[in-house]
């Protein structure tokens, strides 16, 4: 990938973070750096596309650690979940060989796993050496009749954010818009309701959660064409240009698809969220307006009324638990204030939220939700973490899976909201999960053993 | 003669091979107030991370040199020097070993030059060992690496100059295929016979999964302290577990000039054996009552369970040394290997109790494992797929472990390690139910409301008896 590719890619327009000059992509730190780099977030952005053959081009470092390595779920084909790659040697990178060993890598894998296409990951060092990966791809696609997309990641080129977004440009460039959807049969139609077209972005089916989601789309009469990524297939993907509304759920990752979906097909598009009772609200709501189909707004507001309801009966036994327990929330973006909400839906006390990723727009909201002099976390290394929830008198630390550990070890009780966990937290459905998580984590009894002093230590 | 079938198809498919790059990270994680930094790009150490956090669920200091557009290109030195001095003013650990990546080594970083300038630069952090090793992923794999780690310790900071021999003093090199547990397994042998284990390096300090009293470490909780390695010479004798450390043995025995055992593993009756034996000869004591007694136990479980482990068809994957110990305790017991893989070629693979063994992928496992009708699949995590679709019990073992709790730490070595291992083998070919007949019923045989051998109920009179 050029300099400038990368410069463009880094500078979205649509992103909060241009307008400052602190940006979320800044240049990474020798010895105080955490996080991935851009191949990682180019293959987590793509991955759970589940019929696709993912070939990472590299040595083994880059597939050998990773691979079957990601908690999204798939309803269908589990090809996905083979973990393929070039697993280039000495050989190959000295002799220049690692293109050629590409494409026969990529005959094998469509004649062995007929896959729907071919995903081809390039990483640091076939991008050093110069592996024309994209004429490879090209000619395999047309020696095989099969479409093979390259996905340009090094990454050198920086970080998972960078890589997230240069996965959604290969959607953008070589897939979305390769085909027409499928009309709605016939015997899908029901009386009164016309079938909308939606897509989503950024939605990666942790844990099986949009699977808590989607039978209420289904409900609604919305279609879900494709989505990048979870749960989705390549031919679904192909047709997310006839989406009649994209939502950007949780994460600025790829806005860029979004903003270029809206400038090649005039789809609208509109950030939101699954988490809490109040964005699945907010969400229904989204699509029902953007449509703008008055049968839909009806539909979606009686199905929120009754969700709602059902819901705080569900959550009204765990509510008497919750309540008045003091949550430390670290994570980034727009979960920074989208969870914030979920928690207050369940009683619970937000006593600080990280704003590391976040953009002034998300600081806002944070400041609606919890008012002006709301604690936000700038820097969250572990340390600073750890004093911030001593100080603070935090119950519990909600995070990512990073730092799952740094907090047991401090004896503090953890919830994993980010993309490793197991647990599906998503729609209504998913916010007694989370109370019961959050249940489970507080009440349990390991933290009076784990904190009392050995009975010979005592006095 | 044991053949090596070398990797013959372009593509991996399901990778056996973990990176050098994070054995080498793996090895330096066993010294005390220690922190790896790879050097590479930032998600070369994100994703050796994950590896191993996944694997010990621990939180697991590892840094990087995070190498961006501008330092591939121009070069990366002034990244190494950056990243050490950051981190020696955060946290002063002890130690920082820097194993490279095949980003850096393909870029032609030379890391040792850099050291040499972070010294120059900055005399106030001479306190930190610092030791690279190269480590490029495009060869080699996490055993290598290791290795290659090991090997660098020693040779930059075991003192050449003579010293007063420790006379309990022992030196034990401690291969990748040992756990934590292992490790531990190995000391409680060696304090039996009165002598004061010194092992490099050690995960049994660092990563055996224990609550340390402060809240938070930013470096290695444990470990075989840096002075502990300086003054190997002092040793009385030094053992070696693990034939990949073989390079690293030489280059202590020529410092020091202390005696060494090698042994490849301490798994199965002789291996432990010739161990204790060799205990026995440096301490000049005789086996501890308590150790007989394993020993007697080991044998009763051999007799136990051979009838579960006799004739079992195994297929192995894992590092090489990995595969060694499992087929040789699979061979004594009656076993046969029946499907191999390893990631790349070792010495110690010429020594398998077997006829072939495949470089390659657990696709290759699972196809020799099929078509030779594998029973049981011994393997890490990763191996779970594969013996679903094989529809073959399988025995976790080797990096990483993911889906299961303690798999990190689990004790294979020793007598008691040993009796374990048989235990469960057994136990799993129990669960298959092997050699058990298909029920038959009789065509004549009428039995109202019982299922015939061909699935079909056989009428019962509604007016019949109820119980």
């Amino acid at each position: 990938m050029k300099p400038q590719d990368i410069a463009q890619l880094l500078d979205e327009p649509a992103c909060g973070h241009n307008q400052k000059s602190k940006s979320g992509c800044a240049r990474p730190k020798p010895g105080a750096t955490a996080g991935g780099c851009s191949f990682d977030g180019a293959q987590i952005a793509l991955l759970p596309i589940a019929d696709v053959a993912h070939i990472v081009h590299g040595p083994i470092a880059c597939a050998g650690s990773s691979w079957d390595n990601r908690g999204t779920r798939s309803s269908g084909p589990k090809l996905w979940r083979i973990g393929m790659t070039t697993d280039l040697t000495e050989q190959d990178v000295i002799m220049g060989r690692g293109a050629k060993r590409l494409f026969h890598s990529i005959k094998q894998a469509v004649a062995d796993y007929r896959p729907a296409a071919v995903f081809v990951y390039n990483t640091c060092v076939p991008a050093l050496i110069g592996d024309d990966v994209d004429a490879v791809c090209k000619d395999a696609e047309k020696r095989w009749g099969i479409p093979v997309v390259p996905v340009d990641a090094a990454g050198f080129y920086g970080t998972k954010n960078l890589g997230n977004r240069i996965a959604g440009e290969a959607m953008v460039k070589h897939v979305i818009g390769t085909r027409e959807p499928n009309p709605v049969p016939d015997h899908l139609q029901r009386p009164g309701i016309t079938v909308h077209d939606i897509a989503l972005i950024g939605e990666y089916n942790i844990a099986g959660e949009l699977w808590h989601v989607l039978p209420l789309l289904d409900e609604l009469g919305l279609r879900v064409l494709g989505s990048l990524s979870g749960d989705t297939r390549f031919r679904e993907v192909q047709t997310m240009h006839r989406s009649e509304v994209n939502m950007m759920v949780c994460s600025k990752a790829m806005i860029n698809v979004a903003r270029k979906l809206e400038e090649k097909y005039r789809t609208p598009w509109f950030e939101g969220s699954f988490y809490g009772a109040s964005d699945m609200d907010h969400a229904l709501r989204a699509f029902a307006k953007i449509i703008g189909d008055p049968g839909l707004v009806q539909r979606t507001e009686e199905l929120i009324q009754r969700e709602n309801l059902h819901l705080n009966e569900q959550l009204d036994p765990w509510r008497g638990r919750l309540r008045g327990k003091r949550v430390l929330l670290y994570t980034g973006g727009v979960k920074s204030w989208s969870v914030v909400a979920a928690l207050h839906d369940l009683g619970l006390d937000v006593v600080a939220t990280g704003t590391k990723k976040s953009t002034e727009e998300d600081k806002a909201r944070i400041r609606e939700l919890m008012g002006d002099d709301a604690v936000m976390i700038e820097d969250g290394n572990p340390r600073a973490l750890l004093d911030m929830v001593a100080n603070l008198k935090a119950d519990i630390l909600i995070a990512g899976g990073r730092n799952m550990y740094t907090a047991l070890k401090a004896r503090v009780p953890f919830l994993d909201i980010n993309q490793e966990r197991e647990f599906a937290y998503a729609g209504y459905t998913g916010m007694v999960e989370l109370a019961r998580q959050l249940a489970l984590s507080l009440e349990s009894p390991v933290w009076s053993a784990v904190r009392k002093p050995a009975p010979w230590d005592e006095g | 003669m044991v053949e090596i079938v070398k990797r013959a198809k372009a593509l991996s498919v399901n990778p056996l091979k973990s990176s050098q790059t994070i054995g080498a990270a793996l090895a330096f994680l066993g010294v005390a107030r220690a922190i790896p930094m790879l050097h590479g790009s930032q998600g070369c150490t994100a994703f050796g991370k994950v590896f191993f956090v996944r694997h010990f669920r621990e939180p697991i200091p590892l840094q990087t040199t995070a190498m961006d557009q501008v330092s591939t290109v121009m070069g990366a030195g002034d990244s190494v020097v950056e990243g050490l001095a950051t981190i020696c003013s955060k946290s002063s650990p002890a130690f920082i070993g820097i194993p490279t990546t095949g980003l850096s080594e393909t870029q032609g970083a030379d890391v040792r030059m850099a050291v040499k300038e972070f010294r120059a630069k900055h005399p106030e952090f001479i306190t930190t060992e610092v030791v690279p090793v190269n480590t490029p992923d495009y060869t080699g794999c996490l055993e290598t690496g290791f290795a290659k780690a090991v090997t660098e310790i020693i040779e930059k900071l075991v003192e050449a100059a003579p010293r007063a021999v420790d006379a309990d003093r022992v030196n034990i090199l401690s291969g990748a295929h040992l756990t934590p547990g292992d490790v531990e397994a190995v000391k409680d042998m060696v304090e039996m016979f009165g002598l004061r284990p010194v092992v490099i390096p050690d995960l049994s300090g660092s990563l055996d999964g224990h609550l340390p009293d402060n809240d938070f470490n930013p470096l290695t909780t444990g470990g075989v302290s840096v002075d502990d390695i300086r003054t190997a010479g002092a040793a009385r004798a030094t053992l070696v577990i693990g034939r990949h450390l073989d390079t690293a043995a030489d280059g202590l025995k020529s410092i020091t000039g202390v005696t060494d055992w090698r042994f490849d593993h301490l798994f199965g009756l002789d291996a432990v054996d010739a161990f204790v034996k060799t205990l026995t000869e440096i301490s000049g004591r005789s086996v501890p009552a308590r150790v007989k007694r394993q020993r007697a136990q080991l044998q009763d479980a051999m007799l136990d369970s051979h009838f579960m482990i006799g004739q079992t068809r195994l297929a192995l994957a894992g590092d090489p040394e990995v595969i060694k110990m499992f087929a040789d305790l699979g061979v004594s017991m009656g076993a046969e290997v029946v499907a191999c893989v390893a990631p790349t070629r070792s010495p110690v693979l010429e020594d398998l109790p077997l006829d072939a063994v495949k470089i390659g992928d657990l696709e290759d496992l699972e196809k020799l494992a099929k078509d030779a009708g594998a029973e049981l699949l011994i393997g890490n995590s990763h191996c779970v797929q594969s013996a679903a679709r094989l529809g073959v019990p399988v025995l976790r073992a080797g990096f990483p472990q993911f889906d299961v709790l303690g798999g990190f730490r689990r004790t294979w070595m020793g007598y008691a390690g040993t009796r374990d291992a048989l235990f469960e083998i057994a136990n799993l070919m129990l669960s298959v139910e092997k050699g058990e007949v298909e029920p038959y019923a009789s065509i004549y045989a009428q039995r109202p409301g019982e299922e015939d051998a061909h699935g079909h109920r056989s009428p019962s009179s509604h007016s019949g008896l109820r119980h």
